[in-house]
């Protein structure tokens, strides 16, 4: 048989109708639904009288609405009607719910795999663009519009044409503390904002392979960044290993049996993709957005870039407006960036392993004057695994605030926001203009760089700070 | 969903790249459990100034862009969060075809799936759009069943690309639903071979 990549294997494994010159009826084994993106569908479904076809392959969080403080009591009245919303909606379709209360409750992203739910070789949809976060897992995920979350719902397929497919291949070592938001980061701001457009992504390479479940999910979290649909990494025994004993995992024989399908999946040697990009693992360092989209990054020895080193008169343009949105001036070194706010949380970056490693660097330190800090783990599972091991001190001790889990100031429609004009360091994923607050200034960074930045007031390179801890 | 055959309408011209969702619709707006009423909120934080007046100097709110219901924008429209209150907010607005030389995929599907048109036409035919467009009413003929654009003054004419069968759905305004579940067969069969 021709070598195939995981992309085709698992395209194949799902079509329900393939027509030539038609997109295909794709089947879904995981819907993950949110708050924000399901009320209409929901509506809808009742309005034509149809129920959800499979209850049992829905899973639905609370995350984008909820206060990270005082969770319980929700002030605005339009955020609460929300929950409510999809509280009432979950009761009456039968879907089951990780609601306020629950201890399974965080962002939809982080939640899955916690639970078990993602899994390699799985079609995932969810009314949210993150979904591609499941791709680690050698999963395609990706996201959807409500109108697709009501087909969703009510059939359990999608129509969709099938994908293009690329290998972005990260060739090489990594240097030491560099990570894996420093490898996305780098790969977006190398190949372009819409790179990936009309593509499924799948990361290779021995800088990869090298990473952890947690890790690799930070990288495919951000491929809808570069415009792809999805973002995926091949199976092996460091996924198989996460999965096991999960609570949605199969045990036992039907473990190894489900352990020996999954070896199957992972990209054939001599496979083909329609495209292939490749980035030397070793020219990657700390990274730092300066501008108002992800693409708009270089590493910490670097500058701001002059509007003249645009290579297209668009992209001339883009940087102008992306730099006075940012209050930079061109040639800044990026050392040199001053914060007010730093905000450790998002789907991207607010995984236990993210926590352990910013704290590694926040021990025993203070944050600098004049800056707001705050942790928002991903879920309250992490919150809870973070606090058995001390981290919560470890913050608190520093002078960060030490939140329970949502999606908190990633998009700011909660009460957590940015203040206009103010300049945050932050591990979530987006710096669009606005995006954490009217007026608000974000630089997209991992969270070993946003603990830096929270302790010296500036941007630093950690690589630095290690040396000096270990001598 | 209403269907699209031949539209007639005056343009905006929004003339910036990379226009993502989050500006189409921030998403203090995003709360509503509402399908309708969010054009009022469409591209606020650049349509209003922070008193609450309109600012003239957005594009959409140049004279020239009065009952605007054909949208000519730069690349990569629409990228970031799949959220689909930035089409039912440009629908609600009067919106019923975009035009641009590239979108985000979820974006272009939330499109369609609402019945509205996003045309994929080559940089320079897009750059030539806005230069007519700019500064002065500037009305366009855009018809699905043929896949032509055409003005009548300044002799603008092209051609557009698009999937049959996104076409078939907007020319008919269907309801996605209906059709998929037509397949209910198949879907059965499907279950039913791969035990899920
Ligand atoms: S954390 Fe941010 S990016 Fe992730 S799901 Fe929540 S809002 Fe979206």
């Amino acid at each position: 048989m021709k070598p195939r990549t995981i992309i085709d294997k698992i395209w194949n494994e799902h079509a329900v109708r393939a027509e030539a010159g038609k997109p295909n009826l794709m089947y879904v084994d995981l819907h993950m639904v949110h708050e924000v993106t399901s009320p209409q569908a929901f509506e809808g479904l009742r309005l034509s009288g149809r129920p959800v076809r499979r209850p049992d392959l829905t899973f639905a969080t609370m995350d984008h609405n909820v206060p990270t403080l005082n969770r319980e009591s929700i002030t605005d009245a339009i955020s609460k009607k929300q929950i409510d919303t999809l509280f009432d909606n979950c009761r009456e379709f039968g879907v089951e719910l990780a609601d306020i209360h629950s201890p399974n409750n965080g962002i939809v992203h982080i939640i899955g795999p916690e639970l078990g739910l993602t899994q390699p070789g799985k079609t995932i949809v969810c009314g949210d663009s993150h979904t591609s976060t499941h791709g680690a897992f050698g999963a395609l995920a990706f996201g959807i519009g409500t109108s697709e979350v009501e087909h969703v719902l009510a059939t359990q397929t999608l129509w969709q044409s099938p994908p293009k497919t690329m290998e972005v291949h990260v060739d090489g070592r990594l240097g030491t503390g560099v990570t894996a938001k420093d490898i996305i980061l780098a790969i977006i701001a190398k190949f372009g904002v819409d790179f990936g457009s009309g593509y499924v992504l799948e990361y290779t390479g021995e800088a990869i392979r090298g990473l952890t479940m947690e890790e690799r999910m930070t990288i495919c979290n951000m491929s809808i960044e570069a415009g792809a649909r999805a973002g995926l990494i091949s199976p092996d025994q460091v996924t198989f290993d996460y999965l096991k004993d999960r609570r949605f995992v199969p045990e036992g024989a039907e473990f190894d049996e489900k352990v020996e399908q999954w070896r199957q999946l992972a990209t054939d040697e001599g496979a083909e993709y329609d495209e292939r990009v490749v980035i030397p693992a070793d020219e990657i360092e700390p990274m730092v957005t300066w501008g108002t989209n992800p693409s708009q990054g270089v590493g910490i020895h670097g500058t701001v870039p002059y509007p003249e080193d645009g290579k297209s008169a668009t992209e001339k343009k883009v940087i102008k407006t992306s730099l006075d949105y940012m209050a930079l001036e061109p040639g800044t070194k990026i050392t040199d960036i001053h914060v007010q706010h730093v905000f450790l949380g998002s789907c991207t970056n607010a995984r236990i392993g993210d926590l352990r490693e910013a704290a590694k660097i926040i021990r025993g330190n203070k944050v600098a004057d004049g800056i707001r800090a705050m942790v928002v783990p991903g879920s309250q599972q992490v919150k809870l695994q973070a606090e058995e091991e001390g981290l919560d001190q470890v913050f608190k001790e520093a002078g960060f605030e030490w939140r329970d889990s949502g999606c908190s100031m990633c998009l700011g429609m909660n009460p957590d926001f940015v203040p206009e004009g103010e300049r945050c360091a932050s591990t979530s994923n987006r710096n669009f203009e606005g995006r954490q607050g009217k007026g608000a200034r974000t630089h997209l960074v991992s969270p070993a760089m946003a603990a830096g930045a929270a302790i010296y007031g500036h941007f630093v390179d950690v690589r630095k700070l290690d040396q000096t801890v270990s001598s | 969903m209403e269907a699209l055959t031949v539209h007639e309408g005056n343009t905006a011209v929004l003339e910036r790249a990379n226009v993502d969702t989050d500006q189409i619709i921030p998403k203090q707006f995003l709360k509503r459990v509402e399908r309708t009423g969010f054009g009022q909120f469409l591209f606020f934080d650049w349509r209003f100034k922070s008193d609450g007046e309109e600012d003239p100097s957005f594009e959409l709110n140049y004279p020239s862009a009065a009952n605007a219901s054909i949208l000519i924008a730069d690349h990569n429209f629409g990228s970031g969060s799949s959220r689909e209150h930035a089409p039912w907010a440009l629908q609600d607005y009067g919106f019923r075809v975009i035009i641009a030389p590239s979108y985000s995929d979820i974006f272009y599907n939330n499109c369609v799936k609402n019945g509205i048109l996003p045309v994929r036409l080559p940089e320079d035919q897009v750059y030539e759009l806005m230069q007519n467009g700019n500064d002065k009413e500037y009305h366009l003929t855009v018809d699905l069943q043929n896949q032509q654009i055409s003005d009548k003054d300044a002799g603008f004419q092209a051609t557009f690309e698009i999937d049959p069968y996104w076409k078939e759905m907007l020319l008919n305004g269907w309801d996605e639903i209906s059709i998929t579940l037509q397949y209910e067969e198949d879907i059965e069969a499907y279950e039913k071979r791969v035990k899920v």
